[in-house]
């Protein structure tokens, strides 16, 4: 079987977010990059039903050049190869992503045949515009299933699970399709060290897509707020204890 | 909790370092002691939160070996060391050889357990090793891994149990106040305090937090890259934290080291990755931690290579992954040692920065008791913050260097060895003369010294027999048997010395002759014109520095000292100034030729009309006289041996005084001789003492056999301790021993460098009733006494003429013999040449 994933580079974050001086953009002084969560289900969900049933697996970006090291890491977890829209750093919108990356996954089904499955990023995990996925399969004229916190081969079909409140709507549709996946998918593999190595001589191939007049504009960001909370360690062992019973206390629980 | 307003010491950073000094001053009986960290607690972020925690006891340098014996100890006593056993495996044969170095250091500085193991062995105790890969390994049983966290957390308990500590977790600092150049008040965010002295404890933050006070700290956070992967299944069921040595694979510059169920692989391998502390972000916005950078694989690349190579059972296997990687900051120095002591910048401002885990606690310690007592019990002169010249403080400087010795970090260092960058910094005013001469230049303090002359091949010829030549490779790097011969043309006719690098400095005004004599060991109440060399001890009345000081007028000293302990001696001095003293540095305003040799007098008499001859300039003084057309002060004093005269003209003057003396000397069979001769060849056949050799505040004047007749009524530091260690039998005596036979196994000549363990006959360590080893304080040769010489203080019994002992060197012993016990020279006994 043929397997496709699409992922973004986004910054890893974990502390306070700082935005840009002209808040258009996240402050990454002092941030990592990583792929989304989401999509790194997306990316063992892939790698797993290619070990069990044989085939081909791509990863696809649409990102700067350094954004290369989310596709060895995607390769580093089993993934075959990799295909980099690579564009020069400017942010592009969901609708302008969405017909490069179409273009990319239609030119390589033209080479190698059709994908029985693309998977998405339910939303990236920076600008979270719910939409890439959608329009590709629109665009391919395939089904597809968001939000899918569980994936099921039967036969030529898939079996989709879909979170929503109070339980879980199922979905099975006929391949091929266009999946986007949560966090919760699976539990992504560590990369192991050969996996790693693997990675390093897997190929890239390179394309540098046009980027259309976005029809999309950003203003600007705004942190939510409540952001920049930390936890706090109370202490250690035995000498915790009074601390936690004086937070109990405060909250109104003893 | 509100911040006390007054503080007898403000403790800034809660790293292990912190939380030591902290804990080791309320210990020594200070109280009113605060400690802020801008982080919370346990963890505030810094390097000591994300380090790998594991301690290898055998390092090259003694004041190292001295601080991580030390803080082994103090994790013993908390409870939070596990010992594993450490090897370090060599895949190449110069690192078998590094190997037995590090064999004889442990033999140097007494650590027990120490073997060499070929791949088998190693194999037998670290099962999941490719040994076809290694030549064999150096295994360290007292090796361990210690939780830091726990170990700072338990020594600020301890602190505050007592009373005498405040904690204060995020609290950061804003400014610290300097008022006449002393420090004041520390400024948080929690308010002010009042502070009679301040440590920065700030890890790679400290430059940071040194520049409120206006004072430097020259360190820059570098990257140490780390991964960890597992779950290993060898590993499983783990019972603590490590149950397997710890592998240093020193030719990659990496290591491996079980932790729990996982290995963590750490390298000094890649590129060197700097920053600045003002790269680091604030403790809210950092992901993991501030100090823990986002991992940056491509520079890892290699190393996964290596580990696999390695270790293929477990990093090969497709089940473990790689769970965690960072780029983890830590501090690296322009020479690789920490950053202690009160800053020369501000009074009462204290560093101790620069600190790995494995030596924290025992440079807490250390730290406190000179804060306490005016010196710590481990000579950390090698650390001293005084130690560092102006440019070696400058940011590009500071960078150039860690740079260049972070891929050093596992690295086989010559004893010589040069750096690479930053280099023609200081330059004497012949320095043109000395390139056309072929002279090759060893750096000092930033100078630049010849450490010998190419031009003076035709030496070799001329002395034939007589310049012993080396064959091997390691003893004859950075090395030139053209030392040898300037040596034996200086005895026979005389020799030219740049000694530019001299650290110079006056003091003068009415409080000059106090300040002096309160710092030097013998009477500076002397008439002018009489230069003296002097030990200037410690308060124990340990060495801390040994120097001349010249009487140039009855309110006028000037003090001459090596370049090395120039800025440390410098500060030294002016913390003891009285009232009405000035001190000026003339380091750059002046310059020094040294012309000594049987031939000096003819041919300084060549260019001058004023007497020179031995009733008419004696040892021991120092005039003003004219040469040519130079006003120049000359010094008949000599580290050397021999007839001669430091010559002091201002720098500008240099060159021409070199060409004066050169052109006057050819006919004399004047020879440029480089500091070879000056420091090694020429001071050894004299037995002369060196500063960070022999003497070291470890070690007494009776001990070191410098005690004179008697001692000065007027009072000086340590004094007391030097009048009781002139009544007491000295555990050590220092020694000058000849090696007899240099042969190795394999037939190979082989001559030793320093620091190599002395050993009886029986091939027992020698260690004095005060626990000292005893080990080569310095090596070299005597072309004119025609031997390899060694100097050591051994122990009474042991400090016998004639005696046979051993010395270890590149895992072969050689028979030496005591050839002196005490100062008399090897050459030259009487000493008439210095005084002809």
């Amino acid at each position: 079987m043929r397997i496709a994933v699409c992922i973004k580079r986004v910054p890893i974050t974990g502390g306070r977010i700082l935005l840009t001086d002209d808040a258009r953009a996240i402050n990454t002084q002092h941030l990592g990059f990583t792929m989304s969560p989401h999509e790194e289900c997306g990316v063992e969900e892939a790698a797993r039903l290619i070990e069990a049933n044989r085939g081909d697996s791509v990863v696809l970006t649409l990102g700067p050049p350094e954004a290369v090291e989310q596709l060895r890491d995607a390769m580093a977890l089993g993934v075959d190869r990799a295909i980099h829209l690579q564009t020069d750093g400017q942010e592009w919108d969901a609708e302008a992503t969405a017909s490069a990356l179409l273009e990319a996954i239609s030119a390589d089904e033209a080479a190698n045949g059709p994908f029985d499955l693309i998977f998405f990023g339910n939303e990236s995990a920076d600008s979270g515009g719910f939409q890439v996925g959608i329009r590709v399969a629109y665009s391919l004229g395939r089904p597809c299933v968001t939000g899918l916190k569980k994936v099921t081969l039967e036969g030529s079909s898939v079996r989709c699970e879909q979170e929503v409140e109070g339980g879980r709507d199922v979905y099975v549709v006929p391949l091929p399709a266009v999946l986007t996946v949560k966090e919760g998918l699976n539990l992504p593999r560590y990369p192991s060290v050969p996996g790693k190595m693997r990675a390093r001589s897997k190929p890239v191939a390179v394309t540098t897509p046009t980027r259309p007049a976005p029809r999309l504009e950003l203003v600007r960001l705004a942190v939510p707020a409540g952001q920049g909370r930390r936890a706090e360690s109370l202490g250690i062992g035995a000498t915790a204890a009074p601390a936690v019973v004086e937070v109990l206390r405060q909250a109104g629980v003893l | 909790m509100t911040l006390p307003a007054h503080a007898r010491c403000v403790v800034i950073g809660c790293g292990i370092v912190g939380n030591s000094v902290a804990y080791h001053l309320t210990r020594l009986g200070w109280g009113d002691v605060v400690l802020l960290d801008k982080g919370p607690l346990p963890n505030p972020g810094g390097s000591t939160g994300h380090a790998s925690n594991f301690i290898y006891l055998v390092d090259h340098s003694k004041e190292m070996t001295a601080l991580t014996m030390d803080s082994v100890r103090q994790y013993q006593e908390l409870g939070v060391f596990i010992q594993s056993g450490g090897i370090e495996v060599a895949r190449t044969k110069e690192r078998m050889q590094e190997l037995t170095r590090r064999m004889a250091s442990a033999g140097s500085w007494g650590i027990e357990g120490v073997s060499l193991l070929n791949p088998t062995q190693v194999k037998e105790l670290v099962p999941y090793i490719d040994e076809s890969m290694i030549l064999g390994g150096f295994s360290t049983a007292g090796v361990g891994v210690v939780d830091s966290l726990r170990a700072g957390t338990l020594m600020r308990e301890k602190g505050q149990a007592a009373g005498a500590l405040h904690v204060a977790p995020k609290t950061e600092v804003t400014g610290i106040d300097v008022e006449h150049e002393r420090v004041r008040r520390v400024r948080t965010t929690d308010g002010d305090i009042e502070a009679e002295t301040v440590v920065i404890t700030c890890g790679v933050w400290s430059p940071r937090v040194a520049r409120m006070a206006g004072a430097r700290i020259p360190l820059t956070p570098a990257v140490h890259q780390m991964i960890d992967i597992g779950p290993v299944p060898r590993f499983r069921g783990a019972k603590s934290d490590i149950e397997h040595p710890i592998v240093r694979d020193m030719d990659t510059n990496m290591y491996e080291r079980q932790a729990g169920g996982d290995l963590e692989i750490g390298s000094y391998a890649h590129r060197p990755i700097l920053y600045d502390p003002e790269d680091l972000p604030p403790v809210e916005q950092a992901a993991l931690s501030p100090t823990e950078f986002p991992f940056t694989q491509a520079d890892f690349e290699e190393q996964m290579q290596h580990a696999l190579e390695l270790m293929p059972e477990i990093v090969g296997d497709e089940s473990v992954g790689v769970k965690y990687a960072i780029n983890g900051i830590l501090s690296l120095t322009p020479d690789g040692m920490p950053v202690l002591g009160e800053s020369p910048d501000v009074k009462g401002l204290w560093s101790a920065a620069a600190v790995w885990v494995k030596e924290g606690p025992g440079t807490g310690k250390a730290l406190a008791e000179w804060m306490v007592h005016g010196e710590s019990e481990i000579d950390l002169h090698s650390s001293d913050i005084a130690r560092f010249h102006e440019h070696q403080k400058t940011r590009a400087h500071v960078r150039a260097r860690a740079a260049e010795g972070f891929n050093k970090t596992y690295g086989i260092v010559h004893p010589s060895e040069q750096w690479a960058s930053n280099r023609n910094i200081r330059l004497a005013p012949f320095h043109a003369r000395e390139r056309e001469l072929g002279a090759v230049f060893f750096e000092a303090a930033g100078w630049e010294r010849p450490q010998w002359y190419e031009s003076n091949a035709p030496l070799l010829e001329e002395f034939g027999d007589r310049i012993t030549r080396r064959t091997s490779e390691w003893e004859s790097r950075w090395w030139s048997p053209l030392i040898n011969a300037e040596h034996l043309a200086m005895r026979e006719r005389a020799g030219l010395f740049d000694l530019s690098a001299f650290t110079v400095f006056d003091i003068v005004g009415p409080g000059a002759l106090a300040s002096v004599q309160c710092a030097a060991l013998r009477q500076m109440d002397v008439p002018a014109g009489r230069v003296v060399y002097t030990p200037v001890l410690s308060p124990n009345g340990g060495f801390k520095s040994d120097l001349t000081i010249m009487r140039l007028g009855d309110e006028h000293f000037r003090v001459v000292t090596g370049g090395a302990a120039g800025m440390a001696d410098k500060k030294w001095f002016r913390d003891q100034m009285v009232g009405g003293a000035e001190l000026a540095d003339m380091t750059s305003s002046m310059t020094t030729i040294g012309l000594w040799g049987p031939r000096a007098r003819d041919i300084l008499a060549d260019t001058t009309s004023d007497d020179v001859s031995n009733e008419g300039f004696k040892f021991g003084s120092c005039r003003t006289i004219e040469v040519g057309t130079q006003r120049v002060l000359a010094s008949r004093i000599s580290y050397v041996g021999d007839l001669g005269w430091e010559l002091y003209v201002p720098i500008e003057q240099g060159l021409k005084l070199w060409d004066t003396l050169w052109e006057a000397g050819r006919p004399h069979g004047l020879a440029a001789c480089g500091i070879g001769v000056y420091g090694t060849t020429g001071r050894l056949e004299k037995c002369y003492r060196a500063h960070g050799n022999e003497l070291e505040t470890e070690y007494n004047v009776v001990e070191a056999g410098m005690t004179a007749p008697r001692v000065k009524e007027e009072d000086f530091i340590g004094k007391a301790a030097h009048l009781r260690h002139r009544e007491e039998e000295p555990a050590a005596i220092m020694c000058t021993l000849t090696v007899d036979d240099h042969r190795s196994k394999s037939g190979e000549k082989r001559y030793m460098l320093g620091r190599e363990p002395i050993l009886t006959r029986d091939r027992k360590r020698i260690v004095d009733r005060l626990g000292r080893g005893s080990y080569v304080t310095s090596a070299g040769a005597g072309p004119s006494v025609g031997k390899h010489i060694l100097m050591a203080y051994l122990t009474p019994e042991h400090a016998v003429v004639g005696n046979r002992l051993l010395v270890e060197y590149m895992g072969e012993r050689y028979p030496v013999t005591v050839a002196v016990a005490g100062a008399t020279p090897l050459f030259d006994p009487e000493n008439t040449r210095i005084r002809a």
